[in-house]
Protein backbone atom coordinates (compact mmCIF):
# COMPACT_ATOMS: atom_id res chain seq x y z
CA UNK A 1 0.00 0.00 0.00
CA UNK A 2 3.12 2.20 0.76
CA UNK A 3 4.80 1.82 -2.21
CA UNK A 4 1.53 2.80 -4.34
CA UNK A 5 1.02 6.30 -2.57
CA UNK A 6 4.85 6.93 -2.28
CA UNK A 7 4.78 7.84 -5.59
CA UNK A 8 1.93 9.81 -5.66
CA UNK A 9 2.89 11.54 -2.32
CA UNK A 10 6.00 12.31 -4.41
CA UNK A 11 4.17 13.66 -7.25
CA UNK A 12 2.21 16.01 -5.08
CA UNK A 13 4.79 17.45 -3.41
CA UNK A 14 6.75 18.30 -6.59
CA UNK A 15 4.06 19.84 -7.72
CA UNK A 16 3.53 22.00 -4.85
CA UNK A 17 7.17 22.97 -5.13
CA UNK A 18 6.97 23.99 -8.67
CA UNK A 19 4.00 25.71 -7.80
CA UNK A 20 5.84 28.10 -5.43
CA UNK A 21 8.86 28.45 -7.47
CA UNK A 22 6.55 30.19 -10.43
CA UNK A 23 5.01 32.33 -6.94
CA UNK A 24 9.06 33.12 -6.54
CA UNK A 25 9.94 34.10 -10.29
CA UNK A 26 6.22 35.70 -11.17
CA UNK A 27 5.54 37.12 -7.45
CA UNK A 28 4.83 40.97 -8.01
CA UNK A 29 6.18 42.38 -4.81
CA UNK A 30 9.34 41.53 -2.41
CA UNK A 31 6.81 40.02 0.13
CA UNK A 32 5.52 37.56 -2.28
CA UNK A 33 9.07 36.12 -2.94
CA UNK A 34 10.08 35.97 0.48
CA UNK A 35 6.32 33.98 1.16
CA UNK A 36 7.33 32.03 -1.93
CA UNK A 37 10.65 31.21 -0.17
CA UNK A 38 9.13 29.91 2.91
CA UNK A 39 6.79 27.86 1.29
CA UNK A 40 9.66 26.35 -1.02
CA UNK A 41 11.63 25.31 2.03
CA UNK A 42 8.56 23.63 4.15
CA UNK A 43 7.85 21.38 0.81
CA UNK A 44 11.61 20.79 0.45
CA UNK A 45 11.88 19.22 4.17
CA UNK A 46 8.38 17.33 3.13
CA UNK A 47 10.18 15.77 0.16
CA UNK A 48 13.28 15.03 2.47
CA UNK A 49 11.12 13.21 4.69
CA UNK A 50 9.13 11.56 2.39
CA UNK A 51 12.49 10.62 0.12
CA UNK A 52 13.92 9.17 4.20
CA UNK A 53 10.24 6.91 4.34
CA UNK A 54 11.01 5.46 0.59
CA UNK A 55 14.55 4.43 1.21
CA UNK A 56 13.60 3.92 5.20
CA UNK A 57 17.04 5.70 6.18
CA UNK A 58 17.52 7.92 8.79
CA UNK A 59 20.13 9.92 7.28
CA UNK A 60 17.76 12.94 5.78
CA UNK A 61 16.55 14.00 9.30
CA UNK A 62 19.64 16.11 9.99
CA UNK A 63 19.49 17.93 6.65
CA UNK A 64 15.45 18.72 6.98
CA UNK A 65 16.29 20.45 10.43
CA UNK A 66 19.01 22.16 8.78
CA UNK A 67 16.70 23.45 6.28
CA UNK A 68 14.27 24.22 9.03
CA UNK A 69 16.43 26.01 11.06
CA UNK A 70 18.30 27.90 8.13
CA UNK A 71 15.17 28.87 5.90
CA UNK A 72 13.41 30.56 9.48
CA UNK A 73 16.46 32.85 9.57
CA UNK A 74 16.51 33.41 6.14
CA UNK A 75 12.74 34.44 6.21
CA UNK A 76 13.25 36.66 9.52
CA UNK A 77 16.09 38.33 8.05
CA UNK A 78 14.46 39.26 5.10
CA UNK A 79 11.95 40.75 6.74
CA UNK A 80 13.41 42.90 9.06
CA UNK A 81 15.08 43.77 6.22
CA UNK A 82 11.72 44.96 4.53
CA UNK A 83 10.72 46.68 7.47
CA UNK A 84 13.68 48.30 9.22
CA UNK A 85 16.17 48.83 5.92
CA UNK A 86 18.72 47.17 7.96
CA UNK A 87 19.06 43.36 9.65
CA UNK A 88 21.23 43.90 12.55
CA UNK A 89 20.83 47.28 14.28
CA UNK B 1 -3.12 -1.79 9.26
CA UNK B 2 -0.11 0.07 9.75
CA UNK B 3 0.52 0.51 6.30
CA UNK B 4 -2.98 1.99 5.92
CA UNK B 5 -2.31 4.24 8.68
CA UNK B 6 0.42 5.31 7.34
CA UNK B 7 -0.32 5.60 3.74
CA UNK B 8 -3.62 7.74 4.79
CA UNK B 9 -1.08 10.13 6.29
CA UNK B 10 1.40 10.21 3.73
CA UNK B 11 -1.57 10.97 1.21
CA UNK B 12 -2.78 13.64 3.66
CA UNK B 13 0.34 15.56 4.30
CA UNK B 14 1.28 15.43 0.33
CA UNK B 15 -2.53 16.58 -0.38
CA UNK B 16 -2.44 19.35 1.63
CA UNK B 17 0.99 20.64 0.77
CA UNK B 18 -0.42 20.81 -2.96
CA UNK B 19 -3.30 22.67 -1.96
CA UNK B 20 -1.24 25.20 -0.10
CA UNK B 21 1.28 25.72 -3.03
CA UNK B 22 -2.04 26.14 -4.94
CA UNK B 23 -3.49 28.94 -2.51
CA UNK B 24 -0.09 30.65 -3.00
CA UNK B 25 -0.68 30.99 -6.75
CA UNK B 26 -4.32 31.22 -7.69
CA UNK B 27 -5.13 33.91 -4.56
CA UNK B 28 -5.53 37.20 -6.04
CA UNK B 29 -3.79 39.40 -3.03
CA UNK B 30 -0.93 39.46 -0.64
CA UNK B 31 -3.05 38.55 2.33
CA UNK B 32 -4.82 35.75 0.89
CA UNK B 33 -1.92 34.28 -0.39
CA UNK B 34 -0.38 34.55 3.36
CA UNK B 35 -3.50 32.71 4.84
CA UNK B 36 -3.08 29.65 2.03
CA UNK B 37 0.42 27.97 2.72
CA UNK B 38 1.26 29.05 6.06
CA UNK B 39 -2.02 26.98 7.57
CA UNK B 40 -1.69 23.78 4.57
CA UNK B 41 1.83 23.04 4.64
CA UNK B 42 2.28 23.29 8.48
CA UNK B 43 -0.70 20.74 8.90
CA UNK B 44 0.61 18.85 5.87
CA UNK B 45 4.31 18.55 6.62
CA UNK B 46 2.96 17.69 10.24
CA UNK B 47 0.98 15.02 9.14
CA UNK B 48 4.19 13.84 6.75
CA UNK B 49 6.50 13.70 9.92
CA UNK B 50 4.34 12.17 11.82
CA UNK B 51 4.11 9.24 9.30
CA UNK B 52 7.72 9.48 9.41
CA UNK B 53 8.08 9.00 13.17
CA UNK B 54 5.54 5.84 13.11
CA UNK B 55 7.66 4.24 10.06
CA UNK B 56 10.84 4.74 11.91
CA UNK B 57 9.18 3.54 15.69
CA UNK B 58 7.72 0.36 13.87
CA UNK B 59 11.21 -0.87 12.48
CA UNK B 60 11.65 -2.24 16.10
CA UNK B 61 15.27 0.18 16.16
CA UNK B 62 13.46 1.90 19.54
CA UNK B 63 10.98 5.33 18.97
CA UNK B 64 11.81 7.73 16.76
CA UNK B 65 12.37 11.67 18.14
CA UNK B 66 14.01 13.32 15.12
CA UNK B 67 10.57 14.21 13.41
CA UNK B 68 9.12 15.39 16.45
CA UNK B 69 11.91 17.94 16.84
CA UNK B 70 11.76 19.53 13.32
CA UNK B 71 7.54 19.22 14.07
CA UNK B 72 8.27 21.14 17.10
CA UNK B 73 10.51 24.04 14.96
CA UNK B 74 7.88 24.21 12.26
CA UNK B 75 4.98 24.73 14.83
CA UNK B 76 6.79 27.10 16.87
CA UNK B 77 8.49 28.71 13.65
CA UNK B 78 5.35 29.22 11.29
CA UNK B 79 3.18 31.93 13.27
CA UNK B 80 6.39 33.93 13.76
CA UNK B 81 7.54 34.27 9.77
CA UNK B 82 4.15 35.34 9.35
CA UNK B 83 3.60 37.61 11.38
CA UNK B 84 6.77 39.19 10.39
CA UNK B 85 5.51 39.15 6.56
CA UNK B 86 2.04 40.25 7.60
CA UNK B 87 4.18 43.25 8.93
CA UNK B 88 6.52 43.75 5.96
CA UNK B 89 3.24 43.70 3.94
CA UNK B 90 1.66 46.16 5.62
CA UNK B 91 4.85 48.39 5.99
CA UNK B 92 4.99 48.61 2.48
CA UNK B 93 1.17 49.22 2.15
CA UNK B 94 0.55 46.51 -0.05
CA UNK B 95 -3.19 46.54 -2.28
CA UNK B 96 -5.70 44.27 -0.85
CA UNK B 97 -8.86 43.51 -2.18
CA UNK B 98 -10.58 44.01 1.64
CA UNK B 99 -12.59 47.33 1.40
CA UNK B 100 -11.25 50.18 3.01
CA UNK B 101 -13.56 50.97 6.00
CA UNK B 102 -14.65 54.29 5.55
CA UNK B 103 -16.92 55.18 8.64
CA UNK B 104 -13.68 53.59 10.89
CA UNK B 105 -11.22 55.58 8.94
CA UNK B 106 -13.92 58.72 9.09
CA UNK B 107 -13.67 58.49 12.92
CA UNK B 108 -10.02 58.19 13.46
CA UNK B 109 -9.50 60.80 11.47
CA UNK B 110 -11.81 62.78 13.62
CA UNK B 111 -10.34 61.74 16.87
CA UNK B 112 -7.19 62.56 15.88
CA UNK B 113 -7.91 65.89 15.19
CA UNK B 114 -9.84 66.75 18.07
CA UNK B 115 -6.72 65.26 20.17
CA UNK B 116 -4.36 67.71 17.95
CA UNK B 117 -6.59 70.79 18.69
CA UNK B 118 -6.61 69.79 22.16
CA UNK B 119 -3.28 69.35 22.30
CA UNK B 120 -2.29 72.88 20.73
CA UNK B 121 -4.73 74.50 22.88
CA UNK B 122 -2.61 73.33 25.88
CA UNK B 123 0.61 74.00 24.33
CA UNK B 124 -0.60 77.99 24.21
CA UNK B 125 -2.42 77.89 27.48
CA UNK B 126 1.11 76.51 29.00
CA UNK B 127 2.99 79.22 26.83
CA UNK B 128 0.53 82.07 28.63
CA UNK B 129 1.20 80.31 31.23
CA UNK B 130 4.78 80.35 31.25
CA UNK B 131 6.56 83.46 30.71
CA UNK B 132 9.60 82.90 28.66
CA UNK B 133 12.67 83.90 30.43
CA UNK B 134 15.22 83.24 27.15
CA UNK B 135 13.13 85.20 24.49
CA UNK B 136 15.05 86.67 21.16
CA UNK B 137 17.45 89.07 23.10
CA UNK B 138 17.85 92.99 22.04
CA UNK B 139 20.84 93.29 19.79
CA UNK B 140 23.36 95.52 21.96
CA UNK B 141 25.30 98.16 19.57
Amino acid sequence: MLDIVLPIAFGLVAVAVVLSFWRLLWGPSAPDRILALDTLYINTIALLVLLGIHLSSALFFEAALLIALMGFIGTVALCKYLLRGDIIE
Amino acid sequence: MLDYLLSFLVLFGAALTFIGSLGLVRLRDFYTRLHGPTKATTLGVGSILIASAVFFSARGTGISLHEILVTLFLFITAPVSAHLLAKAALHLELNSLAKIPRKKVREANALERADQTQATKQATDNAEKIPSTDGPQEPTQ
